[in-house]
């Protein structure tokens, strides 16, 4: 029972701090090469502990982000919702990929990811945002392995399944 | 470990459930963005929950504040001491200029009160500090940590010591979201310093800067040129510096002048600010003056109500 307690503290924990980690600001010179931290975050639980994580879970997480740090309520809900559905439908398959082999496909999905928010600010009236927008996913990309290899250790000595 | 093909997650073809509850959350995130786009719900229910939301704001602007107490703990003393030493001088240089404002000043308020205006030189302000939090997409915004319970009202004109930032745009309970002038969706009414020239200066689409998009050809604007708030529109008082025109050109269509110019204050570097409490002149046209003639005492004792009405009557058709 403590465990399970534990289990569910953890995951809470860890998304939390991705959220903080979104609304904490980064110098000027650094601000495009913020990754998502929420979207790295949630791809992971859903890779490693599926039956943790659902549809609709990802869509409270993304409006709760749109709460803190959002230009309209449920576009991360929307971005969200789409990721965590591809990486549970690819799952089985994601899971047992060489870690580059992953990276690359977390690199796509985070493209993905920028794509559906360009759509949604293209219909909201907002103007292309520069070339340096695009880099947010390949920070992301190139920053997955760490995470994955700290979030994984973390758990394996939590005992976390 | 046993590998057992769970139902939620297949190798190949997903289920038709997982899929349409997909469209499903995808149709009512939809929906939300549509009526928020429409309605503006996001500032309602931030406001609604800003109990939670508050606390995040003020946990994640920590890092940032932690970093400014350590600059200035590992400070030098050196560059310390010259600092001390530069606003010492800037003070006695303020100091002086206002004490050779202070007779003007009060020359003007004299000369104010012959002419029976009511503008007043002396400012209401409320002293507010950033909050170093990230705003997502919107890097033209900038958080304040004064809401409504500090006074805050939407629509508050925030300065700091060197020119207009910018206006207050939501108001949580105890902070508040500033939209700077140099976001593209703010328009601010100007004037040139040198020649009075009215005109608007909206934010630039790309960058820190200030556009002018429609100067009249004939107009004298030259690079260098100061521009002040005009105080037309009813929302910040006039004669705030906002900025330095830095480049003037034609329009691409011939028909205008394009300048661009860099704001005056220093809207990235700013820690404190000032919100205005005094709002400008009242919207709308001035009240009608109270028509001059000779006291009420002097008139002579009306014989009648209705003769009195026939001598107004007769004596505005002549």
């Amino acid at each position: 029972m403590s465990r399970h307690r534990l289990a569910v503290f953890w995951f809470s924990a860890t998304l939390a701090a991705a959220l903080l980690m979104m609304l904490v600001p980064l110098p000027a010179v650094l601000k495009p090469f913020k990754p998502y931290w929420p979207a790295l975050v949630l791809l992971y639980w859903s890779l490693e502990s599926g039956d943790r994580v659902n549809l609709g879970m990802a869509f409270l997480i993304g409006l709760f982000a749109d709460l803190l740090d959002g230009v309209l309520l449920g576009e991360q809900a929307l971005r969200l919702t789409a990721l965590v559905f591809i990486a549970l439908r690819f799952r089985s398959r994601l899971r047992f990929f060489p870690m580059w082999q992953q990276t690359l496909a977390v690199l796509a999905l985070l493209l993905n990811d920028r794509v559906l928010l360009l759509v949604v600010r293209i219909f909201a009236g907002d103007g292309v945002p520069p070339p340096s927008w695009w880099l947010s996913p390949l920070v992301g990309a190139a920053l997955w392995p760490f995470l994955f290899l700290l979030l994984d250790d973390l758990r394996m000595r939590l005992r976390i399944s | 470990m046993p590998l057992t093909r769970e139902e939620s997650s297949p190798l190949f073809a997903g289920t038709v459930a997982g899929t349409l509850r997909l469209l499903a959350y995808l149709a009512l995130a939809m929906v939300l963005m549509v009526l928020d786009h429409r309605n503006g719900w996001t500032w309602r229910v931030r406001y609604a929950t800003a109990i939670v939301v508050e606390p995040l704001y003020r946990l994640a602007g920590a890092p940032s504040a932690g970093l400014h107490a350590l600059t200035i703990a590992f400070a030098e003393r050196k560059t310390l001491t010259e600092q001390n030493q530069r606003l010492r001088e800037d003070l006695l240089l303020a100091n002086a200029k206002l004490n050779r404002m202070a007779a003007v000043a009060e020359q003007n308020v004299r000369l104010k009160e012959l002419l029976d205006t009511q503008h007043s030189l002396e400012l209401n302000v409320q002293l507010a500090r950033v909050v170093g939090v990230d705003l997502g997409p919107a890097r033209h915004r900038l958080m304040l940590s004064a809401g409504a319970n500090n006074g805050v009202s939407v629509g508050q004109p925030v300065i700091d010591a060197h020119g207009v930032m910018g206006q207050v745009m939501h108001v949580l309970p105890s902070t508040s979201v500033v939209m700077l002038i140099t976001d593209p969706a703010h328009a601010l009414p100007v004037t040139i310093e040198r020649t009075g020239l009215r005109t608007v200066a909206y934010g630039a689409r790309d960058g820190d800067a200030l556009s002018l998009p429609d100067i009249p050809m004939a107009a004298d604007v030259r690079v260098g040129d100061r521009m002040l708030t005009s105080g037309l529109g009813g929302r910040f008082p006039p004669g705030f510096p906002v900025g330095t025109i830095r480049r003037v050109q034609p329009s691409a269509t011939g028909m205008f002048l394009e300048a661009s110019a860099s704001p005056s204050a220093d809207i990235d570097r700013s820690e404190d600010v000032l919100l205005l409490h005094d709002q400008a002149e009242p919207i709308g046209p001035p009240p009608p003056a109270v028509p001059a003639g000779p006291p009420a005492e002097l008139a002579p004792a009306p014989a009648g109500q209705p003769s009195a009405a026939a001598a107004a009557v007769s004596g505005a058709t002549p």
